[in-house]
């Protein structure tokens, strides 16, 4: 096989190929170095590449095959957010002030995936800290999405989400505060998978709002997506979020059937905002999932659907100024001078980090301020559960909503730039699932103008494997994941 | 125009837990050389969680259980934020506003009457690192920062501002550190920070009940100092409102050196912590079930120890408050009698119990108060008294060379017999040495003689003196006396 065929493989098919000894992973891993080499000048999805430990992971790998071991991810290169920390390997967050940081340990995402095997090619571009919907908002440089280079790859995974796309790797990891996997993933056209909060540990991952922080898999089917949630799921004691669900094995879920399921389609979420076209093709999804046997529920709402915005704005930046907090330039990281220590610090943060985490930061610590917390803080918590509540009672009735994943199109770099607001609306459907800790699942579903839209499945606790079920039978009836960018 | 006084105090004990608060770090970093006791945990590294350290919340639940404490059903975690660069994670992970406790009382005696002091609240947070502040002989000046201290469980104890007196204040912090030191949950060592105080002092008109501007005072690090402290605050303040003044509500600094407070912060300075659930730790449900197994494994505390050694052992009130006001001194107590065999044989109990009372009240705690340590300091085991105590009942050696030797043991850390023997401190027990002695004591005083058997009855004391003197003090005096009125009878 071609080394431009081999990059464009699934992990499931590399695993294969892998298993049968028809390449190996150095091969395979060389190729998809190549293709980095031939494409990201263009995509610059990566912040650091990693080709010296790819290859001798690549070499441990085939030690382990040669061994007998087998895996659905061993071997397998990938790309990893640059918002998860890798021992030995610089964890920027795109930002200036974690440019050089180095950390002395692994999260456990990553303990779980060099379990499986993992080939690790590079860190991804994200914007600073995770905040932010395009990448624009990376210290570095903003990343391009393949199906367009003018146009951005979404956000904040989108360097993950366009590595993935333009053959740079065969999965990533991205996570997900307010749709920073899914709406990427759609813009990508790839599968993303925001989880259950708690389904993943969150340790090693630098936290941008803890409470809504959750990792997952973005990849290029949903086969894929499964196998990835099951090797980085499960509970871990050092997070005391995660949750001691077991975990399922995943792939068992994908049947391309969907009797007996009811999907909704919350009536808030098609509402003004969303781009015709982007309903057009979500007219067309709802056709397909109907054909495939699923029963189609309009006449489900989530009233409180109009204040998920606002509530995410208050909640997730007042989490993000206590945890921002340490970056103080005394124990790593950037450091600037100043003529006292608290001037220092001052200048380490007016230096090191960019004009959205400093908004947020600003907007946390008003939030949480002596006299503002009752109005805002506490308000915007009894919302959340509120939200949750509506979600709940829908659930009652539904195995899963459907919705698109963004009410556009992606747009072009320095779009929506110059307008926080315009940005922060880019992620109106995805943001609820965060406040209610539910999971979502976007798969391809079409393009206007060439240019991808998504579809996002929405589902309760620990749902995931509905999720799977109903995206892999939609996928493997349109087929949208086959299509590749040209680059 | 009287004034009453209105002292609260904030007590923070570090707790002896194995490892840290929220990560697997030894607790124990007092000897450790600097930033060894550190992981990426209670460094605050980018990405790194908390996870609870469940026996600092079982510590704490046994400490608001001894301060008659309400548990909470459901407590949580909250953080405080303030940035600073002995605070990692530029927040403290602290307890706003559900405390594992709250609602509690200790009962304090001073000033003549025992009060019940209540208990606010008993809640867990995180000790902050160490900063060390260095002066360059050049001039220029640096901070180092030493995280072994970072997130080491410390439990917050705040009463209410219902102490009236610098001395009821000092009383309650004794007895608290008492009660953390026999639920063996702190070490209670001040100097050494392991129980820190700061204390709200504010003052009012006799016979009001509002409280009036108060100002907290801070960086008071023995029981002296706060002691110290309070006394001049509350001068201070009476000066202020004398004046015709308003007390500024204000942070203090204690200046041991010195003896004054020093305002370090104004109220419009004050920090605003910006508290608010900690998301990394979902609440936690103290279960009924689990609290009252707390409830019925905890050690016996202070007052009821004093109680058992009035009703088993005989002793007065006033031996028995003494010996238990520190865990260590009765536990020491009651070793000698478990040594001495005491507590096998009822009758001779009581007996026993105010010897060992005697020597330890008056010998032992003269000498540890003289060298300013504490009873675990002390080189004389309880063993060693009790052989010396045996020596004595033996006859080997008299109770007044006895306690010249206890002094030698308690410098030396030497074995009673080896004091005695260096020290030929052995009683004599020659009869033809007591004889001699007698002899000559009697030959050189014939006045005292001659009013002794003109029956002054207090000239015999003198001429025992005597003897006891010649002897250097190693003459049983019992049988001294009874030669003595045996020669001296009229025949």
């Amino acid at each position: 096989m071609k080394p431009r065929e081999l990059v464009g493989l699934t992990a499931h098919q590399a695993a294969r190929l892998l298993a049968r000894r028809e390449v190996s992973a150095v091969e395979l891993t060389r190729a998809v170095l190549e293709r980095i080499g031939a494409v990201d000048g263009k995509v610059r999805a990566f912040v650091t590449a990693t080709p010296d430990l790819a290859l001798e992971q690549a070499r441990l790998a085939d030690e382990r095959l040669q061994a007998g071991e087998r895996g659905p991810l061993l071997g397998v290169p990938a790309a990893i957010k640059d918002v998860i920390c890798t021992k030995g390997v610089r964890t920027t967050c795109s930002s200036r002030m974690l440019e050089g940081f180095v950390p002395p340990y692994d999260a456990h995402v990553m303990n779980r995936l060099y379990q499986a095997g993992l080939v690790m090619v590079g860190k991804t571009n994200l914007d600073e800290f995770a905040m932010g919907s395009s990448t624009e908002n990376s210290a570095f440089f903003p990343t391009h999405n393949p199906w367009d280079v003018t146009r951005v790859p979404g956000g904040s995974s989108g360097g993950s989400a366009a590595a993935v796309a333009a053959d740079e790797c065969l999965y990533a990891l991205g996570s997900d505060t307010g749709g920073s996997i899914r709406q990427p993933a759609g813009f990508c056209s790839i599968v993303g998978l925001k989880p259950t909060y708690g389904r993943v540990s969150r340790y090693g991952l630098v936290a941008f709002a803890s409470s809504l922080d959750q990792i997952g898999p973005m990849a290029k089917d949903v086969t894929d997506c499964a196998l990835v949630l099951g090797a980085i799921s499960g509970h871990d004691p050092r997070d005391s979020t995660s949750a001691p669900n077991p975990v399922p094995d995943y792939t068992r879920a994908l049947v391309p059937d969907l009797r007996g399921l009811r999907l909704g389609v919350p009536r808030e979420y098609y509402a003004e905002g969303m781009q015709p076209e982007v309903r057009q093709a979500m007219e067309m999804a709802l056709t397909k999932l109907q054909e495939l046997g699923a029963t189609i529920d309009r006449e489900v709402s989530l009233p409180s659907t109009p204040h998920a915005l606002a509530v995410y704005y208050i909640l997730a930046p007042s989490e993000a100024s206590a945890n921002l907090a340490r970056y103080d330039g005394v124990k790593y990281g950037f450091s600037a001078p100043g003529e006292t220590m608290w001037e220092a610090m001052e200048h380490t943060k007016q230096f090191g980090f960019g004009p959205e985490v400093k908004r947020r930061i600003m907007l946390g610590t008003y939030a949480l301020s002596a006299g503002y917390y009752d109005a805002y803080y506490l308000k915007a918590q009894k919302v959340r559960t509120l939200i949750r509540r509506e979600f709940d009672q829908v659930f009652e009735r539904c195995d899963a909503l459907v919705t698109p994943t963004s009410p556009t199109v992606p747009f072009r770099l320095g779009e929506k730039a110059e307008s926080p607001l315009q940005m922060y609306l880019s992620d109106i459907y995805t943001i609820p699932v965060n406040i209610a800790g539910l999971p979502g699942l976007t798969v391809p579903a079409g393009f206007v103008e060439g240019l991808p839209v998504g579809l996002q499945l929405i589902g309760k606790p620990f749902s995931e494997e509905t999720l799977l079920r109903v995206g892999y039978a939609y996928e493997q009836a349109t087929a949208w994941h086959k299509r590749k960018p040209s680059l | 125009m009287e004034y009453e006084t209105v002292i609260g105090l904030e007590v923070h004990a570090q707790l002896l837990t194995r490892s840290k608060m929220f990560c697997r770090c030894s607790a124990d970093y007092a000897a450790a050389p600097p930033n060894t006791h550190v992981c990426p945990v209670c460094l605050g590294l980018p990405g790194v969680l908390p996870v609870i350290n469940e026996q600092a919340i079982r510590y704490t639940v046994m400490t608001a259980l001894a301060l008659n404490c309400a548990i909470a059903g459901v407590t949580k975690f909250d953080r405080k934020n303030y940035p600073y660069p002995d605070l990692v994670k530029g927040y403290q992970i602290s307890q706003y506003d559900t405390p594992i406790s709250h609602q509690g009382w200790l009962a304090v005696e001073a000033d003549g009457a025992t009060r019940r002091i209540g208990i606010t609240r008993v809640h867990l947070e995180e000790d902050t690192a160490k900063l060390l502040h260095r002066n360059e002989p050049g001039g220029e000046t640096y901070s180092l920062v030493d995280v072994n201290r970072s997130g080491v469980p410390l439990m917050e104890i705040v009463s209410e501002p219902d102490l009236r007196s610098p001395e009821e204040a000092r009383r309650y912090l004794m007895k608290l550190r008492t009660i953390l030191q026999y639920l063996g949950v702190s070490t209670g060592n001040m100097e050494e920070g392991s129980f820190r105080c700061d204390a709200n002092v504010s003052l009012r008109p006799l016979g009001t009940s509002e409280y009036l501007s108060k100002v907290e005072v801070k960086n008071m690090n023995s029981f002296r100092a706060v002691f110290r402290a309070l006394q001049y605050e509350v001068e201070r303040q009476q000066q202020v409102l004398g004046r015709g003044e308003r007390i500024v509500q204000e942070t203090r600094g204690w200046v041991e050196d010195r003896g004054v407070t020093v305002s370090q912060r104004s109220k419009e300075e004050a920090h605003d912590y910006r508290y608010f659930p900690e998301p990394d730790l979902p609440p936690l449900a103290l279960s009924p079930a689990w609290v009252e197994e707390i409830r019925a494994s905890l050690p016996e505390l202070p007052e009821a120890r004093g109680e058992r050694f009035i009703s088993h052992y005989g002793l007065s009130p006033y031996d028995a408050g003494l010996l238990t006001a520190g865990k260590a001194l009765a536990d020491y107590f009651e070793s000698c009698l478990t040594l001495a065999g005491a507590k096998d044989k009822p009758e001779t109990l009581p007996k026993k119990a105010k010897e060992v009372s005697n020597w330890l009240l008056g010998e032992f705690l003269r000498l540890l108060n003289a060298g300013e340590l504490e009873v675990e300091q002390a080189r004389v085991s309880p063993a060693g008294l009790v052989r010396l105590m045996g020596l004595v009942e033996e006859g080997a050696i008299t109770l007044a060379n006895a306690k010249q030797a206890f002094e030698e043991m308690f410098r030396t850390g030497q074995a009673p017999e080896q004091v005695v023997a260096e020290k030929g401190l052995a009683q004599i027990s020659d009869q033809e040495a007591l004889a001699t002695l007698v002899e000559q004591a009697i030959a050189a005083n014939p006045r005292p003689v001659a009013d002794y058997r003109a029956g002054k009855e207090q000239a015999l004391s003198f001429l025992m003196g005597q003897v006891m003197r010649a002897s250097g003090g190693r003459a049983d005096p019992q049988a001294v006396r009874e030669r003595l009125r045996e020669r001296l009878r009229p025949t």
